[in-house]
């Protein structure tokens, strides 16, 4: 342990020990191997979880619970999106607006009960996705980011010029569905929310493992040898953009349920700017860290309220600071924690796992992380590694500042725009390969 | 004939906004290769400091000459602390930074001034002018607007074409490792392409603000309206952010006038995506080819 001897006779077990810690954190936990089986394990205890919580709390309680888990939903899409596919969305609040305004339509003019009414929603949202998906696709990320800024605060300016149909200033009002027995009906809704929360978030976990979620992936590492390897790349992204469209849009649905109305006043751009904030905080990609974001969005209000109190600025200001919170989440993730909290956390884990199951590894652990510079030594690593760059055949230095300049080529970019923070789990995987 | 000479007179004094909007983005966008989000917010922000300036009983010109200076060097900071660390990341990352900017820049105007519209002073008549024996939807202030947003693209124009200085910003902009081995300060220049930008971003901010509700969101629709321009000019041209703030300004008007004004940011959103699909390279850019 001490001497150097002793790391030479550890070599070989070292490696074996390297090769056993690398394995997917679902394997070392022996959890079942299928993926739709393990994430219904997960499905099985999150309801248990939130069943246990739901009882033994207020009744506002569930109401906040059950916006947790409606976010959750819309940043499940957006992680997805960004941390999956390398593309960027201003406009969630836009389709989340598109899904609250069509269970609002149905309650009003059709009767399709409430299952109707959220699928519904999800579909038109979905398809909302993909009129914007189609030319976004061919959009670099500024562009992207400019386009769907201005869905995000054009859309809502319709339900204004056609009052008529969305009710203009005031909106439509919304009924909640009606609980059963003697459970209230914040617990029902909650339970509600919650269900659709999970099996969403289930299916997102399955179609990331599934054929559909590696060329997300690859689409986001490099859209050249993706299109090579026979990946349609347009279609990729416009199938990535529904999906969090549809995500966003159930997630609207769910959320006038419990609000009760739907108007446009609910759906300002600083919710979109704060769902990226949120997603990032959460890190990006990581389906378990939207939960993270989720509380930060939901309880974020009541926490600025009382600092603004304490610094005595008086009641409108915590608005205000709620926001300025959200962006600097952005900078500051940005600037040193692209990975966000889910991100530190399995890279804490990773390090207290190592330190109990093998601390006869301590040392050439690290000095083998050592090698590879930025990938290990702190959060960063999720940024581009330069190892990676390299073997995804990245452009120049040269040429990967000038990819930015020319907008929508004809042809793909090269991947430095779109491979971006937030994915440890592609990492992982890296350093894991032996 | 009327409604559509003053709706044309409108729009060219909003387009005028729309191009100091757009030059912002546009030396950013030259400079780093980035586009700056926060150039609203910024021009914002310089301008509520202008209205305290105001409050507190200074004259306008000095709070006007003021703002501009706070904006130059809040150009300059934002660059050197938040932009500079992110130089040779993806260019999603700092994007992403200039847009918690505007969130964090807004946040802090509301918590500071507070969310509701207040009106701001313009600096001559915002009575129409008078002309033979009609009054015309184009004032002083109109006038004021067009000149001021024209001497700010003349003087980057002439910036960049006939002084050392732009020749070395163009360069660096051109190609910064290259420069920097010949000897230019690249880093610098960076910065002041920033410090410009927000000036730019100022004056946009200074001449809307009497036009519209001044509260901390008065910039959002001016900075999509300004992208759209930049985007129309090919992003890298400043005659090309003035042309496509005139064009935009132009057909935001119309829409404004003919269809209904809440369907402009569609509209602008539609005139964007168009030009995107059928030009990406602008009115006036050059197709770029790229290799990967």
């Amino acid at each position: 342990m001490t001497g150097a001897p002793a790391h030479g006779v550890a070599g070989a077990p070292a490696s074996d020990g390297a090769r056993r810690l690398a394995r997917p954190l679902a394997r070392r936990l022996r959890l079942p191997r299928h993926p739709l089986v393990r994430h219904l394990v997960f499905l099985v205890l999150g309801a248990a979880l939130f069943y246990v919580v739901t009882v033994n709390v207020s009744s506002y309680n569930d109401y906040q619970i059950g916006q947790i888990a409606v976010y959750a939903i819309v940043l499940g899409g957006l992680s997805i999106l960004t941390g999956l596919n390398g593309q960027f969305s201003l406009g969630q609040g836009a389709f989340m607006i598109v899904g609250a305004y069509t269970l609002a339509l149905l309650q009003l003019h059709a009767h399709v009960g409430l299952v109707g009414e959220l699928v519904l929603a999800t579909v038109i949202a979905a398809a909302a996705g993909v009129v914007v998906g189609v030319p976004a696709a061919r959009l670099s990320a500024p562009y992207l980011a400019g386009v769907t800024l201005m869905l995000a605060l054009g859309l809502p300016q319709l339900s204004a010029q056609y009052g008529s149909v969305f009710g203009g200033e005031q909106g439509l009002t919304t009924t909640p569905p009606v609980a059963p027995g003697t459970i209230s009906s914040e617990q029902w809704l909650s339970w509600i929310q919650i269900l659709c929360a999970l099996v969403v978030l289930v299916l997102l976990a399955n179609l990331v493992r599934s054929r559909f979620g590696r060329a997300f992936k690859a689409v986001r590492d490099d859209e050249v040898a993706a299109a090579v390897s026979g990946i349609h790349v347009a279609r990729t992204k416009v199938l990535a953009f529904a999906v969090s469209a549809g995500c966003a849009g159930l997630g609207g649905a769910l959320l006038v349920l419990s609000t009760g109305v739907v108007n446009i006043g609910e759906f300002p751009l600083a919710l979109s700017i704060a769902l990226l904030a949120a997603m990032v905080l959460g890190g990006a990609g990581s389906l378990v860290g939207v939960w993270w974001g989720a509380v930060a969005l939901v309880y974020m209000p009541t926490w600025s309220t009382s600092l603004s109190q304490h610094l005595s600025l008086g009641t409108s200001a915590a608005a205000y600071l709620s926001d300025a919170f959200f962006g600097v989440v952005l900078i500051v993730a940005m600037l040193v924690a692209p990975s966000g909290i889910q991100g530190g956390l399995r890279w804490i884990g990773l390090r207290v796992w190592k330190a109990i199951a093998d601390p006869s590894l301590q040392g050439p652990a690290r000095d083998r992380h050592a090698g590879d510079g930025s990938a290990d030594s702190d959060v960063r690593a999720v940024d581009v590694d330069p190892d990676l760059a390299l073997r995804v055949g990245a452009v120049p230095p040269a040429s990967a500042q000038g990819d930015v300049v020319s907008p929508a080529g004809d042809r793909p970019g090269p991947s430095s725009a779109t491979t971006t923070h937030g994915h440890l789990d592609l990492e992982t995987k890296e350093r894991s390969s032996p | 004939m009327g409604l559509f000479v003053n709706v044309l007179l409108s729009g060219v004094a909003q387009g005028m906004v729309f191009a100091a909007v757009a030059l912002g983005l546009v030396l950013v966008s030259r400079a780093t290769g980035i586009v700056n989000f926060a150039q609203g917010a910024m021009g914002m922000f310089t301008t509520f400091i202008a209205f305290s300036l105001l409050t507190a009983g200074l004259g306008y010109w000095p709070a006007f000459v003021s703002a501009l200076a706070i904006g130059f060097v809040l150009g300059a900071v934002v660059e050197r602390t938040l932009m500079r660390p992110l130089r040779g990341k993806p260019a999603l990352n700092p994007v992403i930074v200039t847009i918690g900017l505007l969130v964090v820049l807004e946040g802090v105007a509301g918590s500071i001034w507070g969310g509701a519209s207040q009106g701001f002073p313009a600096a001559f008549s915002q009575r129409g002018l008078v002309v033979g024996t009609t009054r015309v939807a184009f004032s002083q202030f109109d006038v004021f607007i067009v000149g001021a947003v024209a001497v700010l693209v003349v003087a980057i124009v002439a910036l960049f074409r006939w002084t050392d200085l732009g020749l070395r910003m163009r360069a660096a902009a051109f190609s910064p490792e290259v420069s920097q081995l010949l000897g230019v300060r690249v880093g610098r220049l960076f910065t002041l392409g920033w410090a410009l930008a927000c000036a730019a971003g100022s004056l946009a901010g200074l001449l809307v603000a009497p036009l519209s509700s001044f509260s901390p969101y008065y910039m959002d629709l001016n900075l999509v309206y300004g992208f759209t321009a930049a985007v129309l000019g090919g992003l890298l041209s400043p005659a090309g952010a003035l042309v496509g703030g005139l064009v935009t300004g132009l057909a935001i008007a119309f829409v404004g006038a003919y269809v209904g004004s809440d369907l402009q940011p569609i509209a602008a959103l539609v005139l964007l995506l168009l030009v995107l699909m059928l030009r990406p390279q602008g009115l006036f850019g050059t197709a770029e080819v790229r290799r990967v």
